[in-house]
């Protein structure tokens, strides 16, 4: 058999090309597969994302670091130009507050003899873990952030996550050493709240934008726009009382909240465990389907 | 013949520049910088590294990788898995087979062929989302998210060029394809 290079050229890149393109068509059906498997296998997907982060964490953890050594740096520089007027803003916020604490005193004392004397059950005190966000993203398409602490350091799937300010998100996927935060901004997230002083209850719904709306408000609920937002505890996935934000706008179409958090500025956030165990395990209820399903079989 | 072999492992090393450079742009993309609203704007590094090897050398960046790049990227940032890899591989796709309208150009053709085929991506990225999550999405952020990533370009593109001069600057460009 004697081939010259070029009859088996004139042979092998065209098939080449043609296996080539099949690849390209091959995967991009794949993708395609994908997007349907994250739909129908939520747990999956999560799990598989989570295990990833985790190996990532690391390197993720060392760029983070120089990176918010920068936004230090710039925020350094923000501050210096406008302290004084920051400085005039917190002194008059100092006297305001000083009056609160008086208030806030005498209503402990109160409240505390008042409790004595009722013996009321003490709501359960939460546990804390504090983690560096390590990485994230925000926009339309997702809004998550990643933390560098996981189920090794106490962090569960479920719990609530709190800056200085206020709610931040909860939990979606806990690996060994990372997890990833759902933000309060995210168009899968759905956080049962209360308004402060009229206690009339609502679910606020993100929508990948700035800032999240209120729906299944009652009909006739009477809003005006800076009430104080707070979660409701009902579900038993948040606990009762987390500050959540600020009625932004109200108008026939939609309630907006301004969230106290501001996501730009935050770098460590508090992992709150209070022991509320509301959240529907998808795992063990899947199981639990699963096995049924195959002891019917 | 020892030499032979260390020729034939640097080459293989060198082969996997392009790779992790942009597998360093997908960590880049998703570190938070605590600057008032970058985050939702933060432009998808990778895009730009994955148009520069499929015009210069796409036997370095080949399907599979950008499909891999994809994957990660995914996971990483918490978008549908899927979406991104479907963006990278149809951006991939488009320039491989249009590359020889781009090489050998000025480098302002270079950048305008990323700019075309980056709202491009742009358009695909929200159009896809936004059927994932059955609602319509904001596109604002994603259109300031490609403007951003237009007027990064260079930057990104001259690190580019610079290791390709500096790790391919033998190897014959590849048949246009």
């Amino acid at each position: 058999m004697e081939f010259r290079p070029s009859t088996l050229l004139r042979v092998a890149a065209p098939l080449r090309s043609l296996a080539q393109r099949f690849m390209y068509i091959g995967l991009i059906v794949l993708s395609f597969g994908l997007m349907l498997v994250g739909k129908m296998d939520v747990v999956l997907i999560d799990h598989l994302r989570a295990e990833v982060t985790n190996v990532a964490a690391p390197v993720l953890a060392a760029l983070s670091r120089p990176a918010s050594s920068i936004s230090n740096g710039l925020e350094n520089i923000r501050a210096l130009m406008y302290l004084r007027e920051e400085n005039a803003r917190l002194l008059e916020e100092n006297t305001k507050l000083k009056q609160w604490v008086y208030v806030a005193r005498r209503l402990q004392t109160e409240n505390t003899a008042l409790q004595n004397l009722l013996h009321s059950v003490a709501d359960p005190k939460p546990k804390f873990v504090t983690a560096r966000i390590i990485a994230g993203t925000m926009g339309s398409i997702s809004n998550t952030f990643v933390i560098n602490a996981g189920s090794e350091n106490g962090v569960g799937k479920g719990q609530p996550v709190l800056s200085d300010k206020g709610f931040v998100g909860r939990i979606i996927a806990v690996s060994k050493n990372s997890a990833r935060i759902l933000l309060a901004t995210d168009i899968n997230s759905r956080i049962p709240v209360i308004l402060e002083s009229t206690r009339t209850r609502a679910l606020m719904v993100g929508g990948n934008t700035e800032r999240p709306r209120l729906i299944h408000l009652p009909p006739g609920a009477h809003i005006t726009s800076s009430e104080r937002i707070i979660t409701s505890g009902h579900g038993g996935v948040f606990p009762p009382g987390l500050p959540v934000g600020l009625v932004a706008s109200v108008n026939d179409v939609s309630v907006e909240v301004q969230l106290f958090t501001d996501y730009h500025l935050i770098e460590f956030v508090r992992i709150a465990d209070f022991g509320v165990n509301g959240f529907v395990d998808l795992l063990s209820l899947k199981n639990k389907v699963g096995g049924s399903a195959s002891k019917e079989k | 013949m020892s030499t032979i072999v260390w020729q034939k492992v640097d080459q293989k090393v060198k082969e996997t520049i392009p790779f992790i450079f942009t597998f360093i742009l997908v960590l880049i993309s998703i570190i938070p910088i605590r600057v008032p609203g970058y985050t939702e704007i933060a432009p998808v590094f990778p895009l730009i590294s994955i148009y520069h090897w499929a015009i210069y050398r796409p036997t370095l960046l080949p399907l599979w990788a950008v499909f891999i790049l994809g994957i990660l990227y995914d996971l990483l940032s918490g978008v549908p898995l899927g979406l991104y890899i479907l963006v990278f591989l149809s951006v991939y796709g488009i320039v491989v087979s249009q590359r020889r309208f781009i090489i050998g150009k000025s480098f302002f053709v270079y950048w305008l062929g990323y700019g075309i085929i980056a709202l491009g991506a742009a358009l695909e990225s929200w159009f896809v989302a936004s059927v994932w999550y059955a609602s319509l999405l904001n596109f604002q952020s994603i259109f300031f998210q490609y403007l951003i990533s237009f007027g990064i370009f260079p930057i990104v593109a001259w690190v580019s060029l610079r290791l390709q001069q500096a790790f391919f600057r033998q190897e014959p460009d590849a048949p246009g394809q």
